[in-house]
């Protein structure tokens, strides 16, 4: 009874100052195990069970070092180590890169990385005379001279430029009709009969499978179009069935208070269906997003003289690695800044969710 | 008096493999205007299926059901209160009670003040821009009302309005709904599965047998208006609801037997 009082500060279970023993004991076990494996000439063959413990051990430290911080400290934290841990890797990564413990031949550090991106943008490559952003500084000039196709000609020599355009255009190409279709068929039962089970059936069919095909339906079949067009296949298909999915998935009694207030055919569709669908919709869109990337750079792979995807792949018919992981850095960048615009243009049109 | 709502021998059936089967039959009703009739049963009566008849939301199978329109025709027949609220979650609360204006191509500056009107009514004023998903069940429930009465309609349609709340918002509710009745008088009918709500609401209490649901029994509610939460402590009112329950039990037994 009479020690209640004093205990009740701390949470039961908890002692109230961590002791230092956990901050000292995962450190002090990664130095030895590191330590003992370097003596021992472990690395070699257990590289993958001692970066386990490490990485473990780790994370304890972290945690014991969270637990340290003051609590106005401790709310950054998690958003710190989303930055910092990976910068960590990469520092480790540039370190044994140069160490000679990772074969800078496959794994080239990352500052090398880095040079040779600067080395893509800036200079063009020998086979297809197109450099990654191309000679933007050019553009003034040329529309002075051109007009719009200044234009043109200046985002023709872009690498980058060339594989966001088909990316957009076969989006928005394969996504409106996506929409448009996944919406009659969520309001129409005969026309989702008719066409779910074959949409369904084309919708795991991997889109790159029918590039061949749509080459030969082309004129041109190194042009443009057949690269446009499987862009646009893929993105059609998950648009439409994730559309038909959100307007079937619509509470039924908010479209009968629509119905009850009035709201003629158009007003149901505008105030009622389109925004209750509208969340799976973008759900749709950002798998699309993420397809229509895939499959543009593994078409680009195969049939293309431009784009980051040949890029990457010209880079390692010449095996010149540090260009290629650059091409790569450019593909992700290219990943994450399309969905932060997508993710932009979803709380412009959905400011009820936030 | 005028009849301003009308049941005659209504019948819906539900077809199913083994047969029709039956949820209204041979039922019953005529509503005055100004009127507060409360339709109280066991679950699966039928009484919300009758609510959705009038509303315009189901078909009758036989007889007749229908709202007698008034002499101006700019005025909506009826409107619902959904027990789910039904609030739409991409408006805000203004533009949710002014849905029904909306829909009629009322302008925006005047729909807007018709919405603040009724939202200062039902004590939402600060939240007029808040979305639903911000805001708690009972505080959508109120929007739901509100957005019924901005529209201004003949009849009011309640179906089990307060069902989804807990007790204390519900009591809360109820006093709102005495005081915003005493303001407009609209006809108004209400199903509910609590008879006190029923008796502390209505001027009528109309008594539905289980499956199907038929006409069992009707009281008149003579508790004397304006009336607040205080009215449940009157010996009357433990009267009325003490010989509706007496009516209704063997309906509730009967309903519970036949789903067992």
């Amino acid at each position: 009874m009479s020690a209640a009082p004093t205990r009740a500060a701390v949470p039961p279970g908890r002692r109230a100052t961590p002791p230092v023993s956990d901050l000292a004991w995962p450190v002090a076990g990664m130095v030895l195990i590191a330590g003992a494996a370097t003596a021992l000439g472990l690395w070699k063959q257990w590289w993958w069970a001692l970066l386990a413990a490490e990485f473990t051990l780790f994370v304890f430290a972290a945690e014991a070092l969270e637990r340290r911080l003051p609590y106005r400290l401790q709310r950054g934290y998690q958003g710190a180590l989303a930055w910092l841990f990976p910068l960590l890797m990469l520092v480790a990564w540039e370190w044994l890169s140069r160490g000679g413990v990772l074969n800078p031949r496959w794994f080239p550090p990352p500052t090398t990385i880095l040079g040779a991106l600067w080395d893509l943008t800036v200079n063009a490559d020998r086979f297809s005379g197109h450099s990654l952003l191309g000679r933007p500084w050019l553009l003034p000039a040329r529309v002075a001279e051109s007009g719009w196709a200044g234009v043109t000609a200046t985002f023709a020599e872009s690498h980058l430029w060339a594989t966001l355009a088909r990316v957009l255009l076969g989006f928005a190409l394969g996504a409106a009709p996506g929409v448009l279709i996944g919406i009659v068929m969520g309001l129409n039962k005969t026309v989702r009969a008719m066409l779910d089970a074959t949409m369904s059936a084309i919708y795991v069919l991997p889109k790159i499978a029918v590039f061949p095909l749509l080459m030969l339906v082309f004129a041109d079949p190194f042009g443009e179009g057949p690269k446009v067009t499987v862009v646009a296949i893929s993105a059609f298909f998950l648009v439409a069935l994730s559309t038909m999915a959100g307007v079937q998935g619509i509470d039924p009694v908010l479209v009968q208070a629509g119905r009850n207030f009035g709201a003629n055919r158009w007003q149901m569709f505008r105030h009622v269906i389109l925004p209750g669908a509208l969340p799976i919709v973008f759900n749709g869109l950002r798998l699309a997003l993420g397809t229509a990337l895939v499959v543009i750079v593994a078409v680009e792979f195969v049939r293309s003289q431009t784009g980051v995807g040949y890029l990457v792949y010209y880079h390692w018919q010449v095996l010149s690695t540090p260009k290629m992981y650059a091409a790569l850095l450019v593909i992700m960048a290219m990943g994450v800044g399309l969905t932060a615009l997508l993710q932009a243009v979803e709380r412009r049109v959905m400011p009820w969710r936030r | 008096m005028e009849p301003k709502v009308v049941a005659r021998a209504a019948r819906k059936v539900y077809p199913s493999l083994a047969g029709d089967v039956p949820a209204i039959v041979d039922f019953d009703l005529e509503i005055g205007e100004g009127e507060f009739v409360c339709l109280v049963g066991p679950s699966g009566c039928g009484k919300s299926t009758f609510l959705r008849v009038l509303a315009g939301l189901d078909e009758l199978s036989g007889g007749e059901a229908y709202i007698v329109p008034g002499p101006d025709p700019g005025r909506p027949l009826n409107n619902v209160v959904f027990q789910e609220y039904a609030v739409f979650p991409w408006k805000t609360v203004r533009d949710n009670v002014a849905f029904g204006l909306e829909m009629r191509g009322v302008p925006r500056a005047e729909r807007y003040a018709v919405a603040d009107a009724w939202l200062a009514k039902v004590g939402l004023k600060r939240f007029a821009d808040y979305y639903p998903a911000q805001i708690s069940g009972g505080m959508k429930q109120r929007v739901s009302i509100a957005r019924a009465l901005a529209n201004d309609p003949q009849v009011l349609l309640m179906d089990e309005p307060l069902g989804a709340l807990d007790a204390q918002t519900r009591a809360v509710l109820q006093e709102e709904l005495l005081r915003l009745w005493e303001e407009t008088h609209k006809t108004v009918l209400y199903v509910t599965h609590s008879i006190e709500e029923a008796v502390l609401l209505g001027d009528r209490v109309v008594l539905m047998t289980a499956h199907p649901g038929t006409k069992k029994a009707e009281f008149v509610v003579d508790l004397p208006r304006p009336r607040d939460l205080t009215t449940t402590q009157s010996p009357r009112f433990a009267e009325l609801t003490g010989a509706i329950w007496a009516e209704l039990k063997d309906e509730v037994r009967r309903a519970m037997e036949a789903q067992a």
